[in-house]
């Protein structure tokens, strides 16, 4: 079974949101994602200042047999990356809700609001 | 049946297990007038009989003494390269997508990978790509890659006009535009433009050029990092041993480094199968193509060998990898591996210098001759180019029936250069009678013309 | 010795004066001396750390692991063919040139097309050339909205990176329950800005598409052209010709079908045919007889070709060897080809199915190939198809393809080839059916395997992660 924190918002293509303050949101995978995946191997994080659009795709998610896009759940500018990932890309598997962020934008908060929250993303991921 | 090893019994006996009376039933879903038509091929021929035909066939090509180059060289290969090479357990061996099963491939192909990253003093070399040219093309897509928004190449005309051919055919099929670079007719140097060059992602540096000159690389790399731009060097890996390798030219070195690997042990064969390689930085590494090696462990912890950053590759990324390629030129690689290994750092120098200075040699003999001219005074490094009082084709037919291919005239290269204009290489394998007979024909040739 | 890296000696160099100047020369050439015995040695072990057709069974689908007979070696390297500058001039190398116009002709019998090129250096490059040809066709007809390709999804991975390569926008169409394409999603997908289709057939899937006339039909009714990739043409040799399906451009692999050696990954060699609406955009250069002698076209020859993909004619070496088996079989040999490779593979399905392996299509006659899924063992035992792969390592038997096609989970894609006889296959049969045995028993044995081989499963997170890749 993943974990799905409740406090959370979710992306149908598995990106999870956290609302650190008003307008400003940290993005990162899921646990299911990761599980998915298997071990990463690299991440390519969106730069700062770049302009996301949501369901856009705005980075790379390697691991050994599959590279995936990293979508943006949100618009809007991103105001801070992960930089410590490109040395330790096995966060997003150990730790995917913590240490496994992977970027911060500035966003509004209408469009988080719409997102899924635990228990509909539970419901989607079959978990 | 060649090849097939079913006898009558056996074949009866797995139809029977099928439920089926003959081998037609196999195909009985394939709609009967699909498979209504003859297959007008001759019928097969013994081993004996198909020898005695393309020995035949063979003989019809003469053994000459080969001045030509143009990319591809006539260097002495080692008795030891092909029989280690085509040993089966290499010859018949698939890509290592099983790394277990193919340690000795993957640790040949990092051999491979680091014999090439010394040469070229670069980080990073991938596992050979079909050839130089095609090396060239997924080098200019690469740095496309690495600068989005960009749709142009500068190219000097100094590269290779086959060369230049195949980067026209394959770029073009993308909408991205070759930009080309004069050469100074006087000296036969890359003339370094001024302009806007805001829409290029890439200068490419050919050293040694299509004169076979050596041009001032430091230069072109200063000049290509202040407009902003990435650097391919296109190089010869045999002159390499001796010449400044692209990762320490200019300020910091070229950005990728291509080249054919055909002089390290690949027959000349007609134009193939022959290896292009690519070697870059560290940091460019996520654009690659083609397969790439790396070193890691086992489950017990011992050195092992595997492919890696596959999800870079079609069979994982299909529309979005970098690149279509599948295969490298596993057999040519193990081949080349083996002849760098069996010439070593000496050997492999020794070749070179060898084959420039044949090539100095003859250049300075052949300018004294009456009528003829050396139009460029640079240094060179294997090849040169002349111009005879004549058409180049006419010396070039004459020779060949002395027994020697006298160059490549370069017209047969370029509709648009100077007839009377023949590159011509050397190489280790040339002795000093042998460029005394070269000279003896041109100057007969000339008499009598 | 662990690497070549290890093995240097100190060997003074007989340079003699180079005429260079000082700043273009290098310091240093961190290259090693080893002897002659050294590099033997080395070498020569390595090579005995590899799996090969030569040595193991190589039941590899999707890649016709067949012999590579040694007399198409031996007869391509003659000297005679192997020292030939490419520079050299028609009049001295008739005997290759005619050789190459044989096999270009042989090559339009055998696919029913009207026009062969060699060039291509690979099924891969010869797709892209395919593909371009396409693209130019539409092209000189002023259709220049014909943007987009249609691929099924179970397609080889080359097909639609090929396609982006030319320029194209890629549909994936869907394949129906029994394997055969979606007709419907056909249907929705053509329209006057889809360029072409590219198929295989038999399909990835490993089984004949049935309904190929009539694909070809309402492909051709939209304007567009069909691609047929001959990765699978084994299946078929000698007895169906991509010609008559309706296909209007193809590739060989003839490392594949012509039994040429894959060589450790390489060199193929993907010559393109096509029907005669293609046949002004072929690349260059091909053979042809200009009435004297035979000699290499150039771009005045064909000014609408789609130019030249590599400095030369393309892989001459690999060429000369699948013609020598194209005439060593002949007519009635290539028909047999694909009979036994189609024994072979339905044999072993059908023993596989009676061990309780489940196929993707057990309604279906297998190609020459067939797919297993072990979803069943991975859900009860936690046995996925990567263990199954590596345990058969352990047996001397090369893994089949594992995870291709994509939609089929954890499958294994089996092609035994025409070359492998009743006893071997028999012994694969015994290995699975003490595989499944294993799974259901002892999954642990799979799940760490393989055991007997020079190194244990390799860790592959690390190699990603670390990325050391020279010494």
């Amino acid at each position: 079974m993943s974990q799905i924190p409740a406090e959370l918002r979710y992306s149908e293509s598995h990106e999870w949101v956290q609302r650190l303050a008003p307008g400003h949101f940290r993005v990162g995978i899921t646990d299911h994602a990761q599980e998915l995946l298997g071990d990463v191997v690299f991440v390519e994080t969106p730069a700062v200042g770049q302009t996301v659009t949501a369901g856009a795709s705005c980075g790379v998610i390697e691991s050994v047999k599959a590279a995936s896009d990293l979508f943006t759940p949100l618009n809007g500018e991103v105001c801070a990356v992960h930089a410590e990932l490109a040395d330790n890309p096995q966060w997003l598997n150990e730790d995917p809700y913590g240490q496994g962020w992977i970027f911060e934008l500035q966003g509004s908060d209408e469009d988080f609001a719409v997102l899924l929250d635990a228990k509909a993303y539970a419901q989607l991921s079959g978990s | 049946m060649p090849y097939i090893p079913h006898d009558a019994e056996e074949t009866a006996a797995m139809l029977s297990a099928l439920g089926l009376g003959d081998l037609e039933e196999l195909f009985s879903e394939i709609p009967a007038e699909l498979q209504a038509s003859t297959l007008d091929l001759p019928t097969g021929l013994n081993e004996a009989q198909l020898r005695r035909q393309w020995e035949a066939s063979a003989r019809q090509q003469p053994d000459l003494l080969c001045f030509a180059g143009g990319g591809a060289y006539a260097h002495h290969i080692p008795a030891i390269v092909w029989e280690i090479a085509a040993r089966g357990e290499f010859y018949s061996a698939y890509t290592p997508y099983q790394a277990e099963a193919s340690q000795g491939t993957l640790q040949l192909l990092y051999e491979f990978q680091s014999f090439l990253t010394r040469l070229t003093a670069m980080e990073v070399s991938n596992a050979s790509l079909y050839d130089g040219a095609s090396s060239l093309v997924e080098a200019c897509l690469m740095a496309l890659r690495l600068r989005p928004g960009t749709s142009e190449i500068l190219v000097s005309e100094g590269l290779w006009p086959h060369w230049q051919k195949v980067l026209t055919s394959l770029l073009s099929l993308q909408g991205i535009t070759l930009r080309m670079l004069p050469l100074d007719p006087e000296t036969g140097y890359t003339r370094l433009p001024s302009g806007d060059f805001s829409a290029a992602a890439a200068l490419i540096i050919p050293q040694v050029n299509r004169y076979g000159l050596l041009e001032d690389v430091d230069q072109q790399s200063r000049w290509a990092e202040a407009q902003g731009l990435l650097q391919i060097a296109v190089v010869q890996p045999l002159a390499l041993t001796l010449l400044r390798p692209p990762g320490e030219w200019g300020n910091g070195g070229v950005d990728i480094a291509i080249g054919e690997g055909q002089a390290l042990g690949v027959p000349l064969s007609a134009g193939g199968p022959y290896l292009g390689f690519l070697t870059t930085r560290k940091t460019h590494i996520r654009q690659l193509p083609g397969r790439l090696v790396a070193k890691t462990v086992d489950s017990q912890g011992q050195t092992a060998y595997c492919l890696t950053l596959q999800a870079r590759e079609q069979h994982i990324r299909r529309a979005t990898a970098t690149s279509n390629i599948c295969t490298n030129q596993g057999l040519l690689v193990t081949a080349a591996c083996i002849y760098m290994a069996v010439l070593g750092a000496k050997g492999l120098r020794e070749a070179a210098a060898r084959s420039h200075q044949r090539a100095v040699a003859l250049r300075r003999r052949i300018q004294e001759l009456p009528g003829v001219r050396v139009p460029f005074a640079g240094a060179i490094f294997q090849e040169f180019r002349v111009e005879l009082p004549v058409s180049a084709v006419a010396f070039r037919d004459y020779a060949l029936g002395r027994g020697i291919l006298a160059g490549i005239p370069e017209q047969e290269l370029d509709p648009n250069a100077d007839p009377r204009s023949l590159l011509v290489a050397c190489t280790e394998l040339l002795e000093e009678t042998d460029l005394a007979q070269y000279l003896q024909t041109l100057r007969e040739f000339l008499q009598e013309s | 010795m662990e690497s070549i890296f290890d093995c240097h000696h100190q060997r003074p160099e007989e340079l003699g004066a180079l005429e260079i100047p000082g700043n273009l020369l290098r310091r240093e050439l961190p290259l090693p001396n080893p002897s002659e015995l050294e590099v033997l040695r080395h070498y020569t072990r390595l090579s005995q750390r590899n799996f090969s057709i030569d040595t193991h069974f190589y039941p590899l689908g999707s890649c016709t692991m067949k012999y590579n007979p040694r007399i198409a070696h031996q007869l391509a390297t003659l000297p005679g063919f192997a020292r030939i500058h490419p520079a050299c001039p028609a009049a001295a190398q008739q005997g290759l040139l005619h050789i190459l116009a044989e096999l270009q002709e042989d090559l339009a019998e055998l696919t029913g097309m009207t026009g062969v090129s060699l060039s291509p250096a690979a099924g891969a490059q010869g797709e892209l050339a395919g593909v371009a040809m396409i693209r130019a066709y539409h092209r000189q007809r002023g259709e220049t909205q014909r943007q987009r390709i249609l691929i099924p999804q179970a397609a080889h991975g080359t097909n639609p990176a090929s396609a982006r390569m030319a320029g194209f926008v890629v549909t994936e169409l869907p394949n129906g329950p029994d394997g055969d394409l979606d007709l419907d999603a056909l249907d929705r997908a053509l329209g006057n800005d889809v360029a072409g289709i590219m198929l295989t057939n038999p399909s990835t899937l490993g089984v004949f598409e049935r309904q190929i006339q009539e694909i070809a039909r309402r492909v051709h009714e939209s304007g567009a052209l069909l691609y047929y990739d001959g990765a699978n043409l084994n299946a078929i040799l000698g007895r169906v010709k991509p010609g008559l399906m309706g296909f209007d451009v193809m590739h060989l692999n003839l490392h594949k079908t012509l039994a040429t050696p894959h060589g450790g990954g390489g060199p193929g060699a993907g010559a393109v045919a096509v029907g005669p609406s293609l046949l002004p955009f072929l690349p260059v250069p091909r053979v042809i007889h200009d009435g004297q002698q035979y000699r290499w076209e150039t771009h005045r020859d064909r000014p609408h070709s789609i130019g030249s993909l590599s400095a030369y004619g393309g892989n001459i070496g690999v060429l000369l060897r699948a013609h020598v088996y194209l005439r060593r079989l002949g007519a009635e040999g290539l028909r047999q080809v694909s009979a036994y490779a189609a024994l072979n593979a339905n044999y072993l399905m059908a023993g596989l199915q009676a061990q309780g392996y489940r196929v993707a299509f057990p309604q279906r006659r297998a190609s020459h190939e067939f797919i297993v899924s072990v979803a069943d063992l991975q859900q009860a035992k936690g046995v996925r198809a990567l263990d199954i792969a590596k345990r058969l390592l352990d047996f001397g038997i090369h893994a089949p393809t594992i995870y291709f096609p994509q939609l089929i989970p954890e499958c294994l894609l089996i092609e035994p080839t025409e070359s492998e006889s009743k006893a071997t296959l028999d012994r694969f049969l015994t290995v699975m059916a003490q595989l499944r045995r294993e799974a259901l028993e002892d999954p642990e044995i799979l799940r760490s395997a393989p055991h007997n081989l020079p190194v244990g499963r390799v860790d592959e997170t690390l190699a990603a992660r670390r990325l050391q890749v020279a010494q």
